[in-house]
């Protein structure tokens, strides 16, 4: 997990319930010998600010184009794509779409929902806080839901984002999916 | 397949406790304006706490000390995109009714305002808008989170740009965490009596070895050591009142406190963002403030 700042806590447990070894990373030699990465979920400005500062934006643009399987959640997705709306910060574009941020408003409109998702057969239980959404994606972005019609779970090959938070809950449905591209 | 959800519901446990989930490992910095609201942002803030006056302010100036200009907070509201939060008196529920309207991220009842109500604090539950409180140990802790805090701060002595009680509450709850985690469920109901904590929160805290939500220090933090400290001990995250835009060069000490926050485990990163950082604010001796001055006795 980037571990510059976030709910890294979380998604360390939830790595660990699925069988993984959670590892933090902060450098990019923390990045030798990883087989997976998340990015948590936080505050987009403060996480691609330090990435930057602190040399992370081109090793892990390079890792991740080299096939590392990895999943963003909200401030990760962010940070996952090519472009913010109305917004001008470190971006690691692995992901061709732009993002908006705090789409849905501010915390009061936070919400919780059962989200259908593609192919499972059980709604997922999503917690959106001040959450992004999806604007417009390239074409060969797999939209795997929506919310309101606009997409807040997609993937890539082996890169996948979403705007909410699968790791607040007891569901490990979506981080299994990222556990499972580690072949 | 049918795209799209069912009922979306606001306001939840989840959504509030979360939000404070996703500052962690970060700095919330006090700011009086738009134009340090900017430099905080800029600086790495998770989030931002607008207030009238910081606390070294409010502690010169005297008299009573409220909620801040709904105006004030519009403007800081409209420069940033990070969370922000302000800050209500204890007890002065109607204030943080405003604070809600106005579409605050979170409010902070906080002890550095001038307490409205000396036997209650606000109903939290009420309310969609989550809300952080100060707490000097597990009780006081447990207590504001039975009242629907959805996020815990040490409370230090705000405005002193002194560590010492931040240390000191945060050194406590450690103590008395293990000690809860350590009794026998015999032991429960007595030392929720000896705390004045409701018993099944202390048993959640038992048997989980921490708080149900998260804790950050506050009240006291002036240099990135003091940061960084506050992380090893156990601290989620880090409130900034005073200690920034008192001090002589506010955006380099802001970053500086950012990075330590972050690399709190490595004595390199943070000797180096040490280095040239100008004047820190003058601090104030705990015993130098008179009885009854002490801004942590407020509220219970």
């Amino acid at each position: 997990m980037l571990a510059l700042q976030g709910d890294v806590r979380e998604h360390a447990r939830m790595v660990a319930a699925s069988g993984g070894v959670p590892r933090e990373i902060r450098t990019p030699t923390d990045l030798e010998g990883i087989d997976a990465l998340i990015i948590p979920g936080g505050e987009s400005t403060t996480i691609g600010r330090l990435a930057t500062l602190y040399g992370l934006v081109d090793p892990l643009r390079g890792r991740i184009s080299d096939g590392l399987p990895t999943l963003g959640t909200c401030a990760g997705m962010i940070f996952l794509s090519t472009a913010v709306t109305g917004g001008d910060q470190p971006l690691l574009g692995a992901l061709d779409m732009m993002v908006e941020r705090n789409a849905f408003g501010r915390q009061n409109e936070s919400f919780e929902c059962e989200l259908a998702v593609e192919g499972w057969e059980d709604a997922f239980p999503a917690v959106f806080i001040r959450a992004p959404v999806v604007d417009r994606t390239a074409p060969d972005i797999e939209v795997l839901a929506s919310h309101e019609g606009r997409p807040v779970l997609v993937r890539k090959d082996h890169v996948m984002a979403c705007a909410f938070h699968p790791e607040l809950t007891g569901d490990d449905r979506v981080h299994r999916m990222l556990i499972d591209l580690v072949a | 397949m049918e795209q799209g959800t069912k009922a979306e519901t606001t306001g939840t446990l989840r959504v509030k406790r979360g939000l404070a989930e996703m500052l962690k490992g970060g700095v919330i910095m006090d700011v009086v304006n738009a134009d340090q609201a900017s430099i905080a942002e800029e600086s790495g803030a998770v989030a931002v706490m607008a207030l009238e006056r910081v606390p070294a302010d409010i502690r010169a100036h005297g008299g009573v000390a409220r909620m801040a200009d709904p105006s004030k907070i519009q403007e800081i509201m409209e420069a940033v995109s990070i969370p922000v939060m302000a800050k209500a008196r204890i007890g002065h529920f109607v204030e943080a009714q405003v604070l809600q309207s106005l579409g605050v991220d979170y409010i902070d009842e906080s002890e550095v305002l001038t307490p409205a109500d000396n036997n209650h604090h606000i109903d939290k539950w009420a309310f969609t808008t989550p809300f952080v409180c100060g707490a000097r140990n597990l009780g006081e802790a447990l207590r504001r989170i039975a009242e629907g805090a959805a996020m815990i701060r040490t409370k230090g002595e705000p405005g002193t740009g002194n560590v010492v009680e931040a240390v000191t509450h945060m050194r406590r709850m450690n103590r008395e965490i293990a000690q809860a985690a350590a009794a026998g469920d015999d032991q429960m109901m007595a030392l929720a009596r000896d705390m004045g904590a409701p018993v099944e929160l202390l048993r959640e805290v038992a048997g989980a070895g921490g708080l149900p939500v998260v804790n950050f220090a506050a009240g006291g933090i002036a240099t990135p050591s003091d940061a960084a400290m506050m992380m090893q001990l156990g601290c989620d995250g880090i409130f900034v009142g005073s200690g920034i835009f008192k001090s002589g060069d506010p955006a380099v000490r802001a970053r500086a406190i950012v990075e330590a926050t972050t690399f709190y485990r490595d004595p390199e990163i943070v000797a180096k963002v040490s280095r040239n950082l100008g004047e820190a604010m003058v601090g104030i001796e705990i015993d130098d403030i008179p009885a009854g001055q002490r801004m942590q006795e407020r509220g219970w």
